[in-house]
Parts: C-alpha cells; structure tokens; sequence
C-alpha cells in the first residue's frame, strides 16, 4: 500500500469499536489488537459483549464492544475514553456515545441508520440529521454498501458480503492508524482456509476499507502510533484466561506432577477448560464435570491421586464448590481453585467484570477453614499467579483460591514470555516410609504427622504399607484418627490456622512517593488503573504512593507498618469495600473505600480523581 | 524440571502377596449399632478380598456421609471418608487420574440417591471404573430416622408423622436408567449371594452398581425381613442366574414371564415352562433389566436378585488416557517454551 498521506504522530489513541453481537466487533477488536501488537506498540484491551449469545439484532441489549488503547509508551489501562469510536449501527451509537470524548472520531456505517434500526435503538429521529453530534468528528460511510460492491464480482451473494462489513471497518481504521496490512490477509487465509468464498469476500472487504481510507478526503484524519520502548525481549498478546491456563501447565512441568482440572462451563471461566482441553500434549486430564461440585469432588479425588488437581469456576461456582473446599482443607490435599469473579449476585452481570468475591474466599466456608488467597492483577500476571497458587498449594499441602476478573480473562495485553528456566521450582516429595512406629514396636505411617512448617506428608495410593484412611470428620493430632476429643478439636483448630497463617509471603513494596500522605491499596484488577492514576497525579507534581496485593491470605508480614506510616489510605475496589474491611479489621487502619459497580473495571481518570480530592482535603486540614 | 509422572502404569513385579481377613482390617472400633446390617457386609467384604487377588495398597474406598460411610475406616486400604454425596465425584477424579488402582464406592440410600443422586447418575452414565455399593436400608440412620428416597409411600418417620406423601425411587431401576453397565442386587442375609455379587463388580470393567437391601435395626428394623428372612427367601427372592429360565419358590413353581405390559410373575404349571423367560444378562438393550427391576414392589412381592446387567463397553479413564496418549504419540511430549510462543510473537 501507498502512503499517500503524511500522517500525523500521536502518542496513544483509544479506540472503541461498536455493534450488533451478530456484527463481529470482538474478532474486528482482536485483529486491530494484534496487529497493533505486532507493530510493536504497548496496549490493553477491554471486550465487552452482552450475555446473551443472540439478543434481538439491532437493539441496544445487542450491542457488543471492543475497546483497545495503543500507545508509543508503557500503558496500564484500556483508556479512560476513546478517541474514536467506531459505531456500526443506531444502537451502538446510542448505548457508547457517551463513552467518546468531546470531539472525538465517530464512524458510523450510515447504510444501517433507516427508520426500522433506528426504532430498534430507541430513537425516534436519526441523529445524522440536524446538529447533536456536532461536537464531534462524524466520518458517515456507506460500510455495507460498498462492502457488497467490493464482493459482488467474487460470487458472494449479498447477504453473506454483508457479513463483511466489519473487515471494511478493519480495513479503514487499519489505514487511518497506520497498521500493517499483512498480518490480518495472512490471518484471513488460516482462519477461513477452504472457504474461499469467505476469504475473498473478508479480503475485498478489507482493502474497500483501506481504500477508502485511503482514497477519501479522509487523509487529514491519518494518524501513527509509533512503537512502544518495551524491554527486548520476545512477545505476544495474552489474554488472562489464557496466561491462566499456561501457568497451570507450567506448575504441573516444575512439579512434575500430571495436570487435572475438573470443571463445569460458566462465563467467564469457561476458556480456561476449553484451552487445557487443547493440552493433552502435556499429559493434561480435562474433566467437563456434570456440576461444579462434581468438578472440585473429582479434583479433591485427582489431588489424593497424586495430580496437580485444579478447579476453575466463577462466584456463583465458588459458592457452590464451599463444602467440598472445606473437606481438601480438612483433608490438607494440594488444590487449586479458581475464580474468574464476575457481577453478582446470582447470575448478576454474566460477561461483565467484578470483584466482589474476596468477603466469600477468605471467609466463605464453614467452620475455621482458612485458605491461601492470590490475586492476579494483569492479564499476563495470570500466568505467574497461577503458578505461585500451585506452587503453594503443593509445597503446603492446601487448596488455595486464585482471584481473577473478567476484565482480565479477556483483557489482553503484550507480554514479555519468560525464560522456562527461569520459572521457580516445586520440589513434591511424597512419603514413601513409615513415619511412627506403634506400641508394639511396629512401623505405622501417621497421616497428620507434621513438619516444622506444619505440613503433614501425604502418601499416595498405590504405596506399599502406607495405607491410611482420611476424611471430613475431626482428625486426631498426628495419628488422623477420628477423634471427637474437644482438646485434640481446638488443638487442630489452631494447628490448621498456624499452618495457613505462616506460610510466608514476600513483603508488599511500595512505589509512588514513600513521604507522600495517601497511600492507595489495590488488588487484584484495579493494579493497571491504580498505577495509572498515581503515574498522573506525580507527574502533576503531587506526592502520592500506592501498594498492590497479591497475597490476600496469609497478607504480607509489613503490610501493617506500611499501611500505618500513611495519614489517609484509599482502597480502590470493584465492590463494596472488602479488602477495607480487612485491612479496618486486621490493623485498625482508617482506611476509605473507593467503589465503583458498573460491571466495567476502574478508569485510571476515576481514581486520578478521587486521589486527587483526598490530596486536596489534606491540604485543607493543614491549611 | 522433571519429567511429568504417569503414575500407576508401572508394572507390579512381586507377586500378589498372600492375604487372609485380618490384613484387610484396622485397628479401628467399628462404630455400628449392635445388629447393624452394615456388620455383615464389612465381613463379607474382609473375607473377600483375600480371594480377589487384588492389593491392598491399589484399593481404595471412597465413601459419602451416613452410616455406610464409615466403611473406609474399617478396611486396612487406602480410603477417603468424604462429604454427603460427593463420593462418586471424588471417586471418578481418584479413578481418572489413577487407572491402576481399585475404587469402591459406598454409600446409603440418602448419600447416593438424594444429596448425591446427579453424580451417581453421572457416574454411571459415563461407565467409569468404580465399584459402587448402595446400602439400602430406606430411612436415613445417621440423622436418626427421616424418611429417605427409597421409602415407601406411606412410611410414618419423625419427618413424616402421618405418613409420607412421595413415591420411593427404585435403585436398580435408577441405574439401568442410567444405562449402568454392571446393575445387581443383594442383600445382607446372604454372605455368599453378597460375596458373588462383589466380585462380579470388581471383575466388571467399567462403572458397576450393587443394591444391597440392609437392615437398619434402630430406625427401620426388619424392613427387607419379609423377603430376606431364611424361610421366606424361596418365596420371595427371585434369584437372577444368566442363561437359566428365571425360576423361585420352593418347588420353582413360580416364573417369571413377559407379556405385553411387562415381565410378570406366573404360576409356571399355568404357564407353561416353554414361556418363562430366560435371563440374558448381556442383553446390550436395557428394556428386559429395567422390565425385571419393576417386578417387585419390595419389599412386598417377591424381588429379584442377582445381576440385571452386565455388559461391555467403553471405559471411561481408559479411553480419556488413551486420548491423551495419542495426541502425544503425534505430536509428542509438550514443550513448555513452545507453547508460550504458539500465537503469533514479536521481538523487541
């Protein structure tokens, strides 16, 4: 392709891209991403898709969005507010209008803004007309129609060109951002081979766009986005689920031990089990379970086995599962639970990001049943996360919950692959001797027999000699026998509590302003706009400093003093305030919610703000 | 980094070692009520297992909540008392990953077919290796006496004081639903019938089911008495014997004949021998075996025991390992590096 036209440089750029579910805009977002990753820039994604798989075409409970911020420089959010937003009918304009900034781009496909689109969306007018997106940008595009040109010698019939439309939009958006072309042809061809029809139709459709943009009095509009400085290193563009699944498989090579998941479909956990289901290489044992309890029972089962069992679900599925957690803590076998939060209650928000599951891990079962709690916070820390979990959960024989979001199982971002040798070790001894020997002088193997950290051995089955019984009902101190002994009760109490509680965790390290009066607390998702916002406020010349957890339980050993040598802290949460009332409760801190429960994670403007008032109201009380 | 195990497929080298009873107890009080039916099953079971040939260290017990769930702690194997219901699912993760070893599942009436009915079902369905006994004494023990989803219409229990209102499910008929590939029936009088009816479990390859009608003497006494006692068994117990006209009574003078609603019961010197039913166990369609689990409405009429069905097909981890072996015998074993770079990469 020509350059025609000198396009103007640009630090960053957000863009959004609007429709109908049936239009396509998660695979148009995906592509611009990738090619936007393979010229090298930094970016972070937002999908944002109904839950409904088909909802009525045309009306704004259809509409399915896909935001991607690119930039020239190390970025943390998918954008406060797009720069363009791409609309591909009335109903997208009508439900992300809002979203664009004052004078910002809109595109919109005009073929589709007739009276009955228009009625579906709600508007009783067609905004094209008269003035109301005058303080706007507004690029009209015939999409379809010149969509269905570009096809129609190819054989395609109309309504399949249709289809198209969004490559034409890819084409455009592709030309005025200045993305390699190649990349999507070539994707094109492997991801529709043997249909020719597709592919020429998708390809047509592509380059209409780019020429459109190309040959238009769109040329002013031409704008680059030069590559980011990232370290070297070899990338690519993860999602978190994805990064999630490949830390499991990672765990299971550096323990050696064989990777089992039971589990049960549910938004937005799903994607995990279909990508281990795509591992068998690696000696991975999928299990699509007939409900989420059967999918922990029978990754309770895989543990006792000898496998690096996990489970994977979401919140209405953690809730489920608490019985069977309680049984792997009182059972102390390694496990790994899951969970991808989303909005709730109940069904709640389906595709839609939240983070209100942290009350329920670290509280959410009967009895005193304390579980290791880590959070990922981006969607490439999903892959270390994934591994420290089971790293922890096989070193210190417990099942361990793993905290992430929706936002970030589909969020992406580009990722710096590590070196495999790099990875940390997990060294799985199991017992394979006698550990006691009974009062006729006999070698015995006492299952709840603990070390210095408090870990009890586990001998697998198949073992000669070794064999034992364990389950759910009280066990005595060291022998495992039942025992219903109120002094060997509290002992064991305390002795599960210790165990859990000691597990050591690195120590939380501050960044930002160490003198600085707020300190702001996050975790898990809230990491990229969290450290978004203090990266503005310090670059306004304020002092400002913030703190992110990944260890939620046991909660890292200095996390008190640093929370203490602050005046004010400010917690950023996808709910209600749960980790507030953590930090109120374990360190009698006077630390401030901040809440936000629109199903769409924080922008890094949001806490910008709030941060800001609070830097204000400090001034104002020395003042 | 280590080469990821394959546990259990190595090969046991040693002989089988000689076993008698006492190997395959612990040292545990059994904590039954005097004249508990659950008694006479542990026995059964202990003498048994010396006869199978199979080790006590491969076998594991896997086991709900109730009163039959207490069995692990009395056999001298590996064993997981788990939580109510559950022990199918945890069962089927142990048998997944572990193929070598030898699951039995046991659990009663309220474990496996109320709480824990979804993954009996599903168990069975997809014929994975278990051994799964069914104590079956319809009432719930554990709780101390509500009625459970075996008893009978009308049964009086603490939770229905004038009676209750549904209709019990029929384990076997549950199980044949399911489509079980191995379905029996036995019950707690009868250590031989008990025995042969296990170890035809055991020997089935894929998920097998046993009913065992079990006596609970606090809560249900002598529930099954009408047709397990010594001196009714001839009249009552309908013993399923494969390739045999399916016969009962003392002089065999009863028969077990279909007709168009179903099989029935006839008078065979009425009948005539020539239209009483020969018992196919292997009969790949379920309709006879669910037919002869509907005969009874026991523990009233006269209740067949013995195997129902018993076929071959597919078993579950088995063909999961096999997938997975193939994938790596095309492809070969995983390669972590490769694997982070299997989208489309960029160097910096």
């Amino acid at each position: 392709m020509t350059d025609m036209v000198e396009a103007t440089e640009a630090a960053e750029v957000i863009i959004r891209f609007a429709g109908d579910s049936g239009d396509g805009m998660q695979l148009t977002g995906d592509r611009f991403t990738n090619a936007s990753a393979l010229f090298g820039n930094d970016l972070s994604t937002l999908p944002e898709y109904p839950a409904e798989i088909r909802a009525p075409a045309g009306t704004l409970a259809g509409v399915s969005a896909f935001q991607v911020h690119i930039s020239d420089h190390d970025i943390t959010t998918p954008g406060d507010a797009p720069d363009v937003l791409v609309a591909m009918n009335p109903a997208a304009l009508r439900s992300d209008l809002h979203t664009l900034v004052p004078g910002g781009t809109l595109i919109v496909n005009k073929d589709t803004f007739d009276d009955r689109n228009l009625a579906k969306a709600g508007y009783d007018h067609n905004p094209l007309d008269g003035d109301e997106l005058a303080g706007y940008s507004v690029i009209e595009v015939a999409m379809t129609s010149i969509t269905k040109d570009a096809c129609k010698d190819l054989g395609v019939k109309p309504r399949d060109a249709d289809r198209s439309k969004n490559f034409f939009a890819l084409g455009l958006l592709s030309w005025m951002y200045s993305r390699p072309v190649e990349p999507t042809l070539d994707w094109i061809d492997s991801k529709f081979a043997g249909k020719d029809l597709v592919i020429g139709a998708n390809k047509a459709a592509f380059n209409a766009g780019h020429a459109y943009g190309e040959t238009t009095e769109l040329g002013a509009q031409r704008v680059i986005v030069n590559a980011a400085p990232l370290s070297p290193g070899t990338y690519t563009n993860v999602n978190g689920n994805t990064a999630l699944s490949w830390g499991l498989v990672a765990a299971s090579q550096l323990s050696g031990l064989p990777l089992y998941l039971g589990s049960y479909p549910i938004t937005p956990a799903t994607d995990i089990l279909h990508e281990l289901s795509k591992h068998k290489a690696f000696g991975v044992t999928t299990f699509q379970a007939e409900d989420e309890i059967a999918a922990v029972g029978a990754a309770i089962g895989a543990s006792y086995g000898g496998s690096l069992a996990v489970t994977t679900t979401s919140g209405p599925g953690i809730a489920l599962k608490g019985e069977a957690m309680g049984l792997a803590v009182s059972l102390e076998l390694p496990l790994v639970v899951v969970d991808i939060q989303r909005g709730g209650p109940s069904t709640g928000l389906p595709t839609k990001t939240e983070a209100a599951d942290l009350m329920m891990a670290m509280y959410g079962r009967h009895g005193e049943s304390p579980m290791p709690i880590v959070a990922a916070r981006t969607p490439s820390d999903c892959f270390d996360t994934a591994i420290e979990a089971a790293r922890i959960a096989l070193m210190y024989n417990t099942p361990v919950l793993l905290l992430s979001d929706g936002y970030l199982a589909n969020g992406s971002e580009p990722w710096r692959l590590p070196d495999v040798a790099d990875l940390p070790s997990i060294d799985v001894e199991h017992a394979t001797e006698f550990n006691q020997t009974n009062e006729d002088g006999d070698g015995v193997f006492w299952p709840y027999l603990r070390d210095e950290n408090l870990v009890r051995p586990i001998a697998l089955p198949g073992t000669p000699d070794l064999m034992h019984r364990i389950g759910g009902l009280e066990k005595e101190d060291g022998s495992g026998n039942v025992s219903y002994d109120p002094d060997n009760h509290e002992l064991m109490v305390h002795l599960r509590d210790r165990r859990i509680a000691s597990i050591p965790v690195p120590d939380v390290e501050v960044e930002g302003d160490e003198d600085a009066d707020l300190l702001v607390v996050g975790w898990g998702s809230t990491w990229g706009a969290i450290t978004g916002a203090v990266r503005r406020v310090r670059t306004s010349g304020l002092k400002v400093a913030s703190i992110h957890l990944t260890h939620l339980y046991p909660l890292p050993a200095n996390l008190g003093d640093v929370l203490r040598s602050y005046e004010r802290v400010l917690v950023p949460e996808l709910n209600l305030g749960q980790l507030v009332r953590i930090l109120r409760a374990e360190y009698l801190v006077d630390a401030e919610p901040l809440s936000k429960m629109r199903g769409q994670p924080f922008t890094a403007g949001e806490i910008q703000h709030a941060i800001g008032d609070r830097l204000v109201a400090l001034e104002g009380g020395r003042s | 980094m280590t080469d990821v195990l394959d546990p259990g497929t190595e090969m046991d080298l040693d002989p089988v070692p000689e076993t008698t009873r006492s190997d395959w107890s612990t040292d545990q009080e059994v904590r039954w009520c005097p004249g508990c039916g659950d008694y006479s099953i542990l026995t059964a079971m202990q003498l048994l297992m010396p006869e199978l040939g199979s080790r006590r260290e491969k076998t594991v017990f896997i086991s709900g909540i109730g009163c039959a769930a207490r069995f692990p702690y009395y056999m001298n194997t590996y064993g997981v008392h788990t939580i109510h219901g559950r022990a199918p699912a945890v069962a089927t993760g142990l048998a997944m990953a572990r193929p070598d070893l030898d699951v039995w599942v046991i659990g009663g009436d309220g474990d496996m077919l109320s709480i824990g009915g979804n993954h009996l079902i599903h168990a069975l369905r997809r014929n994975i290796n278990l051994n799964i006994l069914l104590f079956n004494n319809q009432i719930y023990g554990l709780t101390k006496g509500q009625f459970s989803p075996t008893s009978q219409k009308g049964k009086v229990t603490k939770s229905s004081p004038v009676g209750l209102v549904s209709r019990p499910f029929n384990p076997i008929s549950v199980a044949l639903g399911a489509e079980a590939t191995f379905v029996a029936r036995t019950h707690d009088m009868d250590r031989r019938h008990m025995q042969e009816m296990f170890r035809r479990a055991y020997e089935h390859e894929g998920s097998s089911f046993v009913e065992v009608l079990q006596n609970c003497n606090v809560f249900n006494d002598g529930v099954f008495a009408t047709i397990t006692k010594k001196d009714v068994r001839e009249d009552m117990l309908i013993d399923l014997q494969h390739g045999k006209p399916i016969l009962f009574g003392s002089e065999k003078q009863f028969g077990v004949a279909r007709r168009p609603e179903g099989v029935v019961i006839v008078e065979v010197a009425e009948a005539g021998i020539e239209y009483i039913l020969v018992h196919d166990e292997t009969i790949r369609n379920p309709s006879t075996a669910f037919s002869l689990s509907r005969l009874a409405k026991t523990p009233a009429t006269p209740t067949p025991v013995g195997v129902f069905r018993a076929i071959d097909s597919g078993e579950f981890s088995t063909s999961v390992a096999a997938q997975i072996r193939e994938v790596q015998a095309q492809l070969g074993r995983g390669d972590l590096a490769s694997l982070l770079r299997s989208q489309p990469t960029w160097e910096v």
